[in-house]
């Protein structure tokens, strides 16, 4: 896998701030551009060793201080079941299990994460290929539609449960709050759960 | 991101002496920070990450007072039963903060210390922005949108709004702050922890250079069992407060022997409405006082163009908020 300059996915200028803005913006459109060159000519030696267990299995691998979970995950593992929606914390497609609690791979650093278990959307069919149930709820139920933020929903969705919040719909919907679908799969995500709960109470 | 340095101290010693070094911060859940270096808000040149002091993870509900562990996580306090017990406003400012997810991250040191989310400060396109370079001026008082600006507490540098939740339960009901820096440790009452903006708004906290907080105490009192947090939002869940409340009550037979009011969502630094807390005590609490407390609480507001809502709503969360706990107090 080839390592990206992380910089080049944002610039430095949102697009409400572009659109408002007249020279200001002009101006930080300059200076952003300069520290994307700055940020990928930067030598990359300050890199940290770190060993992760992850899916079960123990990995090792080489990376920046400010180089994400998710960056980690996806770029230097290649596992790219786990997706970057926002980048920002806000959307959940990132969402993965870290010693057992569902968060935000792309507001954690991976160097954070040293010494940890995660677990991954690709960790979660058993070994012979079975599906988790909350995966074979998600595809019963439709609770989706393109998919993009579908490893994130499930993460959550399996976390939801594990955690004691899905005592009833209303719940549920409170506590899958940090996962956004722009589809608007909701009502088949929250059917889905309920499918579950119900399952591994009976 | 820009790259920096990381080291993960062991010991609180060795954390307050990396932290205090030029370029230095401290990063715990990461929520905040991880959020503001990726947009350019902050470039520290080394991160202190302090999650290796597994000692303030803890927290425990006492008969006298309740501590927290400054890198407890918020989900952990919000979810435990004798916390919800004790102190139910408490727990539902948290669990009314943020997602599940980062709720799961975030610790109770960095939430107290979360930064504004005026969106002048978190985008780097705005040149002027006093907070986050000193003497640039204000783009919100500039002629920009100031929805989700401070109506209570603002200056003429700066109007951002403190964004939390948790703190207003703190500031209500006489939190401390423990803290280790490098000339020891010292306790901070939590009232004076944040600054108010004034000519300085880049200046946030009394914390000095190395300063960690540790813990945060609360002294049990009874009003925290009558106890509500009301949050009004733009949507039902998931987003930062327009107003809120959070309210606590101790009855004598008809009359308020104690009440805690704090505001969020309308002021600069996590904010006490102590003027409308005297006009209650040692009256009785029905729909009037509770509206006149609520039009108190908003007596000196300065009201932007954008922002004037949060005044009548901000005394209807007050008002409801009290109204919510007295109904809960009626019903046992």
């Amino acid at each position: 896998m080839s390592k990206r300059p992380p910089d080049l996915r944002r610039p430095g200028v949102s697009r409400r701030g572009f659109l408002q803005g007249s020279s200001v913006v002009a101006g930080s459109l300059g200076l952003a551009a300069g520290e994307v060159r700055a940020a990928a000519a930067e030598p990359t030696s300050d890199t940290r060793n770190i060993e992760i267990k992850i899916n079960g299995k123990t990995r090792n691998m080489s990376v920046e201080p400010r180089t994400t979970l998710v960056e980690a995950l996806r770029d230097t593992l290649g596992m790219t079941g786990t997706k970057i929606g926002c980048n920002q914390g806000q959307c959940g497609a990132c969402t993965v299990l870290l010693n057992g609690s569902r968060v935000n791979s792309c507001l954690t650093l991976a160097v954070m994460a040293e010494g940890g278990e995660v677990v991954t959307v690709e960790g979660l069919a058993d070994p012979s290929g079975d599906l988790h149930p909350m995966q074979s709820a998600f595809a019963r139920n439709d609770a989706f539609q393109c998919g993009y933020c579908t490893p994130g929903q499930i993460l959550s969705a399996i976390a939801c449960i594990d955690e004691g919040h899905a005592g009833n719909e209303a719940e549920i919907r409170e506590y899958m709050s940090g996962n956004l679908c722009r589809c608007g799969a909701y009502p088949n995500i929250v059917a889905a759960i309920v499918q579950v709960r119900d399952s591994q109470q009976g | 991101m820009k790259n920096f340095a990381y080291t993960r101290p062991r010991s609180l010693g060795d954390a307050t002496e990396a932290a205090g070094n030029d370029g230095a911060q401290i990063i715990a859940g990461g929520t905040t920070m991880v959020d503001l270096m990726k947009i350019g808000v902050l470039a520290p040149e080394t991160l202190v990450d302090i999650t290796g002091l597994g000692d303030l993870e803890g927290h425990a509900v006492g008969t006298d007072a309740l501590q927290f562990g400054a890198l407890a996580r918020m989900s952990k306090v919000a979810d435990d039963p004798a916390v919800i017990e004790a102190f139910p406003a408490l727990s539902e400012a948290l669990w009314k903060a943020a997602s599940p997810q980062l709720r799961n991250a975030a610790t109770l040191g960095g939430n107290i210390l979360q930064r504004t989310r005026c969106p002048y400060f978190r985008d780097t396109a705005y040149a002027q922005c006093n907070k986050r370079d000193p003497g640039s001026g204000c783009a919100a008082l500039d002629g920009g949108k100031t929805s989700h600006h401070a109506i209570l507490g603002g200056s003429e540098a700066c109007v951002a709004m403190y964004p939390g939740d948790f703190a207003q339960t703190l500031v209500a009901f006489d939190a401390q702050v423990m803290t280790r820096g490098p000339g020891g440790t010292r306790t901070i009452p939590f009232a004076e922890l944040h600054l108010l903006p004034g000519d300085t708004p880049h200046v946030e906290t009394v914390l000095e250079p190395g300063e960690i907080v540790t813990a945060i105490t609360l002294p049990r009192i009874p009003a925290m069992a009558n106890s509500h947090y009301l949050k009004a939002r733009d949507r039902e869940s998931y987003a930062f407060a327009a107003a809120s409340a959070a309210v606590g009550v101790e009855m004598d037979g008809d009359t308020v022997r104690d009440v805690r009011i704090g505001l969020g969502g309308v002021a600069a630094t996590p904010w006490r409405a102590r003027a409308a807390e005297d006009a209650l005590r040692g009256g009785p609490l029905n729909e009037e006082t509770a509206r006149e407390a609520g039009r108190i609480a908003f007596e000196e507001a300065v009201p932007l163009e954008g922002s004037a809502y949060k005044m009548p709503l901000g005394a209807d969360v007050v008002a409801g908020a009290l109204l919510t706990v007295k109904s809960r107090i009626g019903g046992e």
